[in-house]
């Protein structure tokens, strides 16, 4: 089998592999004597998926980094889902899923916000921009830079939101001070704890702005 | 997550429509709350019915006071210039809640029906007579150090995990609905509800019924405020016990005075015996003291929340001290 079910963020074949898979696995190898031919027919020809494309299906519009898409998503499936398992956009993290860690952080028209707890469905036609979306070409985005040059980051589970949340932080001004820094960026975690130079960096771009 | 139907919703009627006719629906606004009980299996949709098409965002100046669409969002509401000019107090409480992400996500509406942080609500695995009634309560017996000093019930000691409702408590707002039966107004402190023999309700909204708006009325609490949440760190976390504070002032005089607390009841905890108290009164570090202790009258704590009993007039004590500019 080409390909790797325990890492549905390679492609979206391995996200619309799945019901097949088991449907195949299932019926065919383990009972491939009484499975009636239409079983197999129908997991061959991928009709479970087709069905589910008309009944569960929900067509969105929306511009992720300048280019635009047009996808079909189950409602249940979150922005954050759509962006590493369909659009293999997999920069932006998953660490908790509940909203508690910032490790999604993305922007949806210019705003900062958890794209775990966003359904892709609610985000038709909108403007997402996601860490792959902040350099031009090979030149990096200053706080990108800037978290290198300090030293931002040290496992980088976190880096991508954390420099989404930072480039948010710096537009909305919130940069007086390093308490009001580390207030409007409580909302992303660092196990690592490298929230000290994650300051340095923003409090660099932002002197190097002002 | 369980699979579930969408609606994307373009007329309030509709969306009313939707979820009298079937009993599993619900609105979804900005999710922050919503999704994450979906995703942990306590709320079980059997379709969502999407309200952030209703043109319900605007925050506008009305005859003596401000109205907030439902589905402006707490930075909206937060970093508005007639909310920091005139309703300072719920521009300081919306900010020490959540995180920036969230407040950019949440609506007004929907922070107003956030469900409680329970661990026993969360935990499907528990009983819970809010999330499955009948079944019992784990916290009466359970880990209660985040629950309630007044107003429970032997069915649910569950405490409002809002700072927002704090603050619209405090500021006696009015909460505009449309439902099945038309249009009505809900003074705040009667929208959350204490849990009796139904936890399962967290409010007095029937089947089918939208916030609309919420009236602030005039600006007359705009000087004197100050909003104290205590937790268990710096930011980004719940309370263990919050206290807004609006006080008008002449010279050293407390001419009027506003008080709720919020960690400590089902609903958020207006204090009208203190503010009856501190009325006509100077701003002495005595009559703050004897304002917590009538704060306090009622309070029952459970074997892991005793600390509260002393917290929460304490910070009663800060929270007016700083409000009114009392150095203590």
């Amino acid at each position: 089998m080409s390909k790797k079910p325990d890492h549905p963020s390679d492609g979206e074949d391995a996200f619309s592999g799945s019901r097949r898979d088991f449907l195949k696995q299932s019926s065919l190898l383990s009972a491939i004597a009484l499975t009636p031919a239409t079983v197999v027919k129908a997991a061959d020809n991928q009709w479970d998926e087709k069905i589910a494309d008309v009944f569960e299906k929900v067509p969105v519009n929306l511009e992720v980094n300048g280019v635009k898409y047009s996808v079909k998503v189950e409602p249940r499936v979150t922005l954050l889902d759509l962006l590493r398992e369909q659009l293999n956009l997999t920069g932006t993290k998953k660490g908790c899923d509940r909203g508690q860690c910032g490790a999604c952080t993305v922007h949806v028209n210019g705003v900062r916000i958890n794209s775990c707890l966003s359904l892709a469905v609610t985000n038709e036609g909108k403007k997402i921009t996601t860490i792959e979306g902040l350099a031009h070409g090979e030149e990096l985005h200053p706080m990108q830079e800037a978290f290198i040059k300090h030293d931002g980051f040290q496992c980088g589970y976190c880096t991508s939101g954390q420099i989404m949340s930072a480039v948010a932080l710096v537009k909305e001004g919130r940069t007086h001070s390093r308490e009001q820094i580390s207030e409007f960026m409580s909302g992303n975690i660092c196990r690592c704890g490298a929230y000290s130079n994650i300051v340095k960096a923003i409090q660099e771009v932002k002197n190097s702005q002002s | 997550m369980n699979p579930f139907q969408y609606t994307r919703s373009v007329g309030a009627a509709g969306a009313i429509q939707s979820l009298v006719k079937e009993p599993h629906a619900h609105f979804l606004a900005g999710g922050t709350n919503l999704i994450d009980l979906i995703k942990m299996g306590v709320v079980v949709p059997e379709r969502l019915v999407d309200i952030n098409g209703l043109p319900l965002k605007a925050i506008v100046k009305i005859p003596g006071g401000l109205r907030i669409g439902a589905l402006a969002t707490n930075s909206e509401v937060a970093d508005h210039p007639l909310v920091l000019q005139d309703y300072p107090l719920l521009s300081l409480a919306i900010n020490a809640g959540a995180s920036p992400q969230l407040r950019n996500m949440a609506t007004v509406g929907g922070n107003m029906m956030q469900r409680t942080r329970c661990s026993y609500f969360f935990d499907t695995t528990m009983p819970c007579n809010k999330r499955s009634p009948g079944s019992g309560c784990g916290a009466l017996e359970g880990y209660n150090r985040m629950h309630a000093l007044f107003g429970a019930s032997d069915k649910c000691i569950a405490v409002n995990p809002s700072d927002m409702n704090v603050a619209l408590t405090a500021l006696g707002a009015v909460v505009h609905v449309k439902g099945p039966k038309g249009e009505r107004k809900i003074p705040f402190g009667d929208f959350h509800r204490l849990p009796g023999d139904h936890p399962e309700k967290d409010n007095t909204l029937e089947r089918g019924e939208l916030i609309v708006a919420v009236d602030l009325p005039d600006a007359s609490f705009n000087k004197h405020v100050h909003y104290l949440k205590i937790r268990d760190r710096t930011s980004y976390a719940f309370a263990l016990v919050s206290v807004a504070v609006a006080l008008k002032m002449e010279g050293n005089m407390i001419t009027d005075a506003r008080l709720a607390m919020g960690g400590v009841a089902h609903k958020p905890w207006r204090l009208p015996a203190a503010e009856v108290f501190l009325k006509g009164k100077p701003a002495t570090g005595d009559n703050f003291k004897q304002a917590a202790k009538i704060a306090m009258q009622g309070a029952k704590a459970w074997p892991y929340n005793q600390f509260k009993l002393k917290l929460a007039p304490n910070a009663i004590l800060q929270g007016l001290s700083a409000a009114s500019g009392l150095v203590s």
